[in-house]
């Protein structure tokens, strides 16, 4: 069942059109950095833009700081909150569990495609930005955000970590779209209410007023990756967020098997 | 093949399905009739586990449904509410990815109850695709996607994907939906053509002439109830009038109003409708013939399936809120 729904995922062209988009938007970043010349001043603008002038084995790590906030979270919302709900309004789904594919194994081929995608995104956005980011800005020895250098060898799993909790954190909002999913038969409304969530977080995690909150908040320690690159490395905010994020996951994945697994399919 | 006992249906307070008792045996020939509203998709949806039943038992191939599905809808294929795939694919593709889908397919056809041997799936996918095929008449398709077919050519491959695994036992919703007449004859004569190679097929349809054609037994529900079922030569009882053709209506007419209990019915041309009541219609017969009337055609009306129906299901048209 797994592969079936990676023959639907890999033969969809829409799945190459967002990860081509994802990449898109760090490259014109770079482009633009590079022609110009004028990155932002340090310690404003996106994290890790300042330093890339100087220093293009930075830009992976700024490329999903860049794709993370907005970008990224859309993407893996779309496609997961179409996992269900998609073949629900095609009408597929009820072929398909008539077929008969298990429910629990239904949920979970989808929820193993949208792993795979996820990954596949962060790893391409990573890749991309660390070719154009070596073409157009050449790779030092990293300077850390402390200010000490940091080895390429360091530098090499500092960023397989950064390109993990990303993805992990871009899980916690599959499993809310997934959940999202499995409630309704149209796949706008599923990715529209995963979005919903993601910006309620992000509000509220502007807001003093929720200071109390803050810590729980999905979103809150999405950009605790770039702690990652300080010397030595801070590992509070990314092991919060890792944690944080496998009770989304748990909790949401829960919800939607509870909810499909006995759910009258009348699409 | 079916059957289901006391199965019951409510979303929120509407009661679809009420109290349904069925029984479809091997190699019949269903029909499942009924109005708009009148519970049949919601029925086909609990026979196949989509929908789970409130109270009441089902059995499909003598396993309960839907705690047995594993086992028992590998044997079965379905056409519910009308057919459906992935538009940008070919239908060669579409119905590779639903065969893939699925458990593998431990060939067939399935001749003996018990689980199916295991052979290697997957393999014969190709030829059982080519067959399904051509068994619907879709044999030359190209690789043009799906979403540039006629809604005729769909239905055509929703019974392929039905057929894909010579199932046991067909649940077809509405499958000449969107079909011309040549369509709709030819799977007429398939469904004719499967039931004598040892299938079962469940037909739920609101097109009482194609029941009429086809089906050897027929359910009527109404409002979710069950109002009738039993072989459909049963179901079209004679009428009790017989219909007499003669170019001498007026001697008929004298002469069988002569018998006992006899009234005469409408008459125009040569034609002339009789009421027997309790006579039986070769003695009126006799008695034209004796009487030196020129009888062409004496025939005994029976009930047309739409009769029965209008009249179990009799009511002014309004759709079920």
């Amino acid at each position: 069942m797994f592969l079936v729904e990676l023959r639907k995922l890999v033969g969809r062209p829409r799945t190459w059109v967002t990860i081509g988009l994802l990449a898109g938007l760090p490259t014109l970043v770079a482009v633009l950095l590079r022609v110009t010349g004028v990155g932002p001043r340090p310690g404003q603008g996106p994290a890790f833009l300042a330093q890339v002038l100087n220093n293009g084995a930075l830009f992976p790590a700024a490329a999903l700081a860049l794709v993370l906030p907005v970008f990224l979270p859309v993407a893996v919302a779309v496609l997961a909150g179409d996992t269900v709900a998609g073949e629900a309004s095609a009408g597929t789904l009820r072929y398909l569990l008539v077929r008969p594919v298990g429910r629990t194994r239904l949920l979970v081929a989808k929820l193993a495609v949208t792993v795979v995608f996820v990954f596949l995104a962060v790893l391409v956005v990573a890749g991309v930005a660390f070719a154009v980011g070596a073409w157009l800005f050449g790779v030092k020895p990293l300077p850390s955000v402390s200010g000490q250098t940091i080895a390429a060898q360091d530098a090499t799993w500092r960023t397989a970590v950064t390109v993990a909790y990303v993805a992990w954190s871009m899980l916690g909002v599959a499993a809310v779209a997934l959940f999202a999913s499995t409630v309704t038969d149209s796949p706008l409304a599923a990715a529209l209410g995963a979005l919903a969530a993601l910006v309620t977080s992000q509000v509220l995690d502007l807001l003093d007023a929720a200071a109390a909150i803050k810590p729980y908040l999905p979103t809150h320690y999405w950009l605790a990756f770039v702690d990652l690159f300080r010397t030595p490395v801070l590992w509070h905010g990314v092991s919060r967020g890792f944690a944080i994020q496998a009770v989304y996951i748990a909790v949401f994945l829960g919800a939607a098997w509870a909810n499909f697994a006995t759910k009258d399919i009348k699409s | 093949m079916i059957r289901t006992e006391g199965l019951t249906k409510r979303f929120g307070g509407l009661v679809a399905v009420d109290g349904l008792d069925l029984d479809v045996g091997e190699g019949d020939l269903f029909g499942f009739l009924g109005p708009n509203g009148s519970g049949k998709t919601t029925t086909v949806r609990m026979l196949l586990g989509l929908v789970f039943a409130t109270s009441g038992r089902i059995e499909v191939l003598g396993r309960p449904m839907p705690r047995a599905a594993r086992e028992v809808l590998p044997q079965v294929g379905s056409l519910v509410e009308g057919p459906a795939f992935y538009p940008h694919l070919s239908g060669r593709a579409n119905l590779a990815l639903f065969d893939a889908a699925g458990p593998r397919f431990t060939g067939g056809p399935w001749r003996s109850p018990g689980p199916p041997r295991a052979t290697p799936g997957g393999r014969d996918r190709r030829r059982r695709i080519d067959d399904a095929l051509g068994r619907v008449g879709l044999d030359r398709v190209g690789r043009r996607p799906v979403r540039a077919w006629s809604s005729g050519m769909r239905q055509r491959l929703g019974l392929a994907a039905a057929l894909l695994r010579t199932p046991r036992l067909l649940v077809l919703d509405e499958p000449t939906n969107g079909l011309d007449p040549h369509g709709m004859r030819e799977v007429r004569d398939l469904l004719a053509e499967l039931v004598a190679g040892g299938s079962t097929v469940f037909l739920s349809s609101h097109l009482l002439a194609e029941v009429e054609l086809v089906c050897t037994r027929a359910a009527i529900v109404d409002r979710g109830r069950l109002v009738a079922q039993d072989r459909v030569e049963a179901l079209l009882g004679p009428t009790g009038r017989v219909l007499v053709t003669t170019p001498d209506v007026g001697a008929a007419a004298d002469l069988a109003a002569a018998l006992p209990g006899v009234r005469l019915g409408e008459r125009g041309g040569d034609r002339l409708a009789v009421h027997l009541d309790g006579t039986a219609p070769e003695a009126l017969n006799r008695r034209l013939v004796d009487g030196g009337v020129r009888v062409r055609e004496l025939v005994v009306e029976r009930s047309t399936l739409e009769d029965v129906f209008l009249r179990l299901t009799g009511r002014d048209g309004h759709v079920p809120g």
